[in-house]
Order: C-alpha cells, then sequence, then structure tokens
C-alpha cells in the first residue's frame, strides 16, 4: 500500500515537470514577443533591447529554461503584465471565489447525480428513472453558455428572483453553480445508474440475496461499493478539469470574480505570465485530485491495494 | 410421485415467465417435482432449458423486473413461498433455504474480505453466539480450506478456483439449511478439484441431512451423488427417474440421448453420438412435444399436442407419446 501511493505521488510529481516544460516550449513557439506586446507603441529599439535584457530573453534558450524551472519550484513565476505583481498572487487572491463556486457545484453535483443514479438503477423504468434519464440528456446535451445566458433572461431580467452577476449573497450563488453542475450531474447520474444497474445484476448480489441479506445491505454494501469506483473516477478525477473548462465561461457570463474570468481576461491583454500560471495551477489541480483518486481506489479495491 | 406428507418441497405447475421486449418467454412452463427429506435429486438438461430459472423460482430470486413466476405453488414444508412477505422470505433464504451459485468467482463480492461475506448468513439471521469471526473459521474448517485462521482474512481474489468454489459451498451450509441447491457446483473447475467440492458435498449432505438439488448439465455428476434423475427440456420436465432406473432404462428419448452422448471409456467408437438439431428458440416453442423436431420416434400426433405425464411405476414418469396413460 505504501509503496503503491509513494509510486503514485512519483507520477503525478513527473507529470507537473512535464506540464512545466511543455508550457515553457510552447509560449515561446508562438509568433508574439513578450517585449514587443508590453512596451507602449512608441517605445525605442533600446527600450526593447533593455527589457529584453531585464527577463533574461537574450540569453540561450536551454538556458531560460534552466532558469524558468529554478524560479518555478520557489513559487516565481514572472509578474503579471497588466498587475506589476507576481502572476501567481493575480491568481491566488481571485482563487477563493472560483473555490467557493466549485464547492457549491461539487456538493450539488454529488448529491444531486448520486441520488438520482441510484434510485433509477434500484427502481428502473420509475418516474424517477424517466425525469432523470430526460434530464441527465439535456444536461449533457445543452452548451453551459447557453444555459446561462437563458437563466439570466428568465430569472434576472424577466422574474426579477435572482441577481445577474457578482458575488456576495448566497442568492448570487444559484444561477452559476446550477449552471455549472448541470453536466457534472448529468454525467455522474448516467454513470452511477449504469454501473449500480451492472452491479446488481451481478452474480454475488444474487449471492447476497441468497444468504438472506437484507435489501439495503445488498444495494449499499455490496452493489454500491463495486459500482462506486467508476463513478468516484468521474467525480474527482474529470471533476478538476469540467470544473476549469466551464468556470471560464460560467464566470464570464455572470461576472464572477474567480480565476476563469481573470485567465479570460489576461488571454484578451496579452499577459502570458498570467494564462501561464493558470495552466500550471490547474495541472497540478488536476494531478492532485487524480493522486486523491488513486489513493481512495486502492483503499476500495484490494486487489489494487495488494498488487 | 403423489403428494407426500414427508416431501420438503413440492412444485405445483409452476410457470415463471419473462416479458422482454421481443415477447414472453416462458422459461419454466408448469413444472412441478418434488423432493423428499434428505434426498439428493439430481435435475439435468441443456443450457437454457429452465434449470437455474426453476431454482431461482424455489428462492424467489427470478430477476426483476422481468421475471415473474405467473402461477403455480411452491411448497416448502407444506408452506406456500408464493404466499411470503418479501422479509418472510429473506429468513428463510440462506437459513431454511440455500443456495450455491456456479462460478465463484463472480459470486464472491471481490471488495468483501471472505470473512465478511462468510458471516452473512449467521449476521442476518441472528445467529451470531461468541464471536463470528470464529464462527467463519469453523466454517472454512468445515469444507476444508487449508489454514483457516489466516484465509479468513483474505479477498476472494486471493483464493484459488477450488478454494473459492469450498467458500461458496460454506456460505450456502452456514446455517445448516433444509434445502441446499447447487447451481452446477462443478462447472468452473477442473476435473480433479470438481471431484473434491463433490466428495465435500456428499459429506456434508451425509452429516446434516439436508436435502440437495443438483443443477447440472453433467451426467457423470448426477450418477455420483444423486439418488434421483429430474431431466428437462425447453422449459418442462420429460422424465423423472430413480437413478438406477435412469441410466439402465431411459424411457425418454431425449433421456436416452443423452446417456448415448456419455462416451464409455475402453470402447472405441469412431464418432462420438450427439443429438442432432437445436433446442427450440424460447420464443418460437413448437405446439407439441417440444423435442419431436430432434426426436427420431416422433409421430404426427408428437407435433400437434404435449403429451401428457405418464407413470411407469411409482418413482418413474416421463412425458412422451411413446408411452400412453393408464
Amino acid at each position: 500500500m505504501q509503496g503503491y501511493i509513494v509510486k503514485r505521488i512519483l507520477i503525478a510529481a513527473f507529470t507537473v515537470f512535464t506540464v512545466l516544460t511543455v508550457v515553457f516550449f510552447v509560449f515561446r513557439l508562438g509568433p508574439a514577443d513578450p517585449v514587443m506586446v508590453m512596451l507602449p507603441p512608441n517605445a525605442t529599439p533600446q527600450d526593447a533591447e533593455n527589457l529584453t535584457k531585464k527577463f533574461g530573453l537574450d540569453k540561450p534558450l536551454m538556458v531560460q529554461y534552466g532558469n524558468y524551472l529554478k524560479n518555478a519550484f520557489r513559487g516565481d513565476f514572472g509578474s503579471s503584465f497588466r498587475f506589476d505583481e507576481p502572476a501567481l498572487r493575480v491568481l491566488l487572491m481571485r482563487f477563493p471565489a472560483t473555490l467557493k463556486l466549485g464547492l457549491v457545484t461539487f456538493i450539488l453535483s454529488v448529491t444531486v447525480g448520486l441520488s438520482i443514479g441510484l434510485i433509477s438503477a434500484v427502481k428502473p423504468d420509475s418516474i424517477i428513472d424517466r425525469i432523470g434519464r430526460l434530464f441527465a440528456l439535456a444536461g449533457m446535451s445543452l452548451p453551459s453558455f447557453w444555459v446561462g445566458i437563458m437563466l439570466i433572461l428568465f430569472f434576472g431580467v424577466t422574474l426579477r428572483w435572482l441577481p445577474i452577476a457578482g458575488r456576495g449573497t448566497p442568492l448570487h450563488y444559484i444561477m452559476p453553480a446550477f449552471c455549472m453542475s448541470l453536466y457534472p450531474i448529468a454525467l455522474i447520474t448516467r454513470l452511477s445508474r449504469s454501473s449500480m444497474l451492472d452491479a446488481l445484476k451481478s452474480d454475488y448480489v444474487v449471492m447476497a440475496r441468497i444468504k438472506g441479506v437484507p435489501e439495503f445491505y445488498v444495494i449499499l454494501v455490496h452493489a454500491f461499493k463495486n459500482a462506486s469506483i467508476p463513478v468516484i473516477t468521474v467525480i474527482f478525477g474529470i471533476f478538476g478539469a469540467l470544473m476549469v473548462g466551464s468556470a471560464v465561461v460560467v464566470e464570464y457570463i455572470f461576472s464572477w470574480p474567480g480565476i476563469g474570468r481573470l485567465v479570460m481576461e489576461s488571454f484578451f491583454a496579452r499577459d502570458y505570465p498570467v494564462v501561464q500560471v493558470f495552466v500550471i495551477v490547474v495541472t497540478c489541480m488536476v494531478v492532485t485530485l487524480n493522486l486523491i483518486v488513486d489513493i481512495i481506489y486502492a483503499y476500495i479495491d484490494p486487489r489494487i491495494r495488494y498488487q | 410421485m403423489h403428494s407426500n406428507q414427508d416431501n420438503l418441497l413440492e412444485l405445483q405447475d409452476v410457470t415463471t415467465t419473462f416479458f422482454t421486449k421481443q415477447g414472453e418467454v416462458r422459461a419454466v412452463d408448469g413444472v412441478s417435482f418434488s423432493v423428499g427429506k434428505g434426498e439428493v435429486v439430481g435435475l439435468v438438461g441443456e443450457s437454457g432449458c429452465g434449470k437455474s430459472v426453476t431454482s431461482l423460482s424455489i428462492m424467489r430470486l427470478v430477476p426483476q423486473p422481468a421475471g415473474k413466476i405467473v402461477s403455480g405453488r411452491i411448497l416448502f414444508k407444506n408452506e406456500d413461498l408464493m404466499e411470503k412477505t418479501a422479509e418472510e422470505m429473506r429468513q428463510l433464504r440462506g437459513d431454511r433455504i440455500s443456495m450455491i451459485l456456479q462460478d465463484p468467482m463472480v459470486a464472491m463480492n471481490q471488495l468483501l474480505t471472505v470473512g465478511k461475506q462468510l458471516g452473512e448468513p449467521y449476521k442476518f439471521h441472528d445467529k451470531v453466539r461468541g464471536s463470528l469471526r470464529e464462527m467463519c473459521i469453523r466454517l472454512l474448517e468445515k469444507v476444508k480450506v487449508p489454514a483457516p485462521e489466516s484465509r479468513v482474512d483474505d479477498y476472494p481474489f486471493q483464493f484459488s478456483g477450488g478454494m473459492s468454489q469450498r467458500a461458496l459451498i460454506a456460505m450456502g451450509i452456514a446455517n445448516n439449511p433444509d434445502l441446499l441447491i447447487a447451481d452446477e457446483p462443478t462447472t468452473a473447475l477442473d476435473v480433479t478439484i470438481a471431484a473434491q467440492v463433490l466428495k465435500l458435498m456428499k459429506e456434508i449432505q451425509r452429516e446434516t441431512d439436508a436435502s440437495i438439488i443438483l443443477i447440472t448439465h453433467d451426467l457423470a455428476t448426477v450418477a455420483q451423488i444423486c439418488t434421483r434423475v429430474i431431466v428437462m427440456y425447453a422449459g418442462r420436465i420429460v422424465e423423472t427417474a430413480p437413478i438406477k432406473i435412469f441410466y439402465k432404462n431411459p424411457a425418454h428419448p431425449y433421456s436416452v440421448g443423452l446417456i448415448r452422448s456419455v462416451p464409455v471409456l475402453g470402447q472405441p467408437v469412431d464418432r462420438l453420438f450427439s443429438i442432432s438439431g437445436q433446442p427450440p428458440s424460447l420464443f418460437a416453442m413448437p405446439k407439441g412435444c417440444r423435442f419431436a423436431p430432434r426426436c427420431n420416434k416422433a409421430e404426427k400426433k408428437c407435433f400437434k399436442h404435449y403429451p401428457p405425464e405418464t407413470w411407469l411405476d411409482e418413482n418413474h414418469s416421463v412425458a412422451c407419446w411413446l408411452y400412453p396413460g393408464d
């Protein structure tokens, strides 16, 4: 078990390192010269040269890469062009807003998705199953930017029940969280339903019933434990990635002051250090979530633990 | 075999139907038989003939929601199981009636320790006396799993096939059931291990005097431990006979074919015998005798009407037009 965890951590560290490297080269492959982006249009060539020297851009690429890695390990990812502050700090300042919205979305998605999925599997073709399936189909296919705009139009503009932008009160969370959780709910509902259906059909469930195990215990202990493995992958593994993707869109629509909106603004302003640090932080988040999934796997499944 | 007070189990005209999108399938069609106390009965037939559904019907565990026992009575100790509530059935299962499934690798939950799964029949029937772990160790000892004290904490994937089947048997016999249904308990095992498992089942039967229904398609297994044979074909019983009579004097052409298909050691043959043709599709059952299309003795009548059950003697019955009733 310990060997397994150490191995996973090493793999995770290697993944982060690879992403750091890819990010460095991709941003330098781009056609835009960062110095030209930063300088005002009337700057002299001398200014450009000074700035190039200041950022160490005159040095060979491999030396730049070495310095970049060294700084990265100290948490220094350069300064934001727009705010003249360390890019990481700019990002982390906006992070709590995203995290709070993310947590609300996470709890909403997991509780709603799992409950509908499990009830649907236990009682297939019941009313909850039918409604759940319809909702899951809608959640999978409706794009969040469209849903967001429609929500604003209906609940914000027409009915005036909910605030359409910003954050502050719990009411502010309702629309963005609903909008963001639509897809994860659909995904979790479908996956937990199908893996639970499979588990309930299996021989070990029949065997448990043969032994006279009560039905709730059959469902929760025998079937659900087996069904939970693919569901956990989705809940944690894909969640990190999903969250970031829809956070960018949803935060933009609802003017939510989180990192999703920050990265869009930075992108348009060509504030590359912030975009770069965003990619790296997101990577670390996804890698960490996957590491948690791996450890949960080992906890649930003895076949992984005893490898 | 007529209604008898000594019967532990008696099925009367049980029909189990699956309602699928393609149509209704009568997997078990008007099956009646009985099992006496301490009797070991073999339920024989090809795959898909309704053996397993018959046993699941007795357990009232026909796969839901498609499957349903649509008619008939299942008397266990002279009480109709069809009238029991779900909770009453649960209390019977794993206590008075138990079952062993055929593939131990999938019949055990891979995520729970063997001990935890062994303990369930005790735990959910309020039979825990003293340490549950100790009871599970005794149980593993009973089915001759080596080093039960440490094995009890193992997970199923750490068990070999033979050991898993033993553990599964142990779960079945934990509460000394009156009726044990063994659904092809040796199919997933190699021949030597299968022989050991059969021997074990025989010993347990002698010790506990449980009635056993052994479901199999292997006539050799039947010969080893059964006293009576019930032959099923396409959802119906075609012949019931004591084991010796069945081998010496099988009545139904299907039984004759089954016995002829078993190769005899030391008797050279060019080609192994097999019954020609395929069992009928469950969606399109023949109107008359279901075996008629494959039967070399079939007459016109066989294709028109299903033959009634005829008693050749007190213990031997057959459903075939070759044997006209009294």
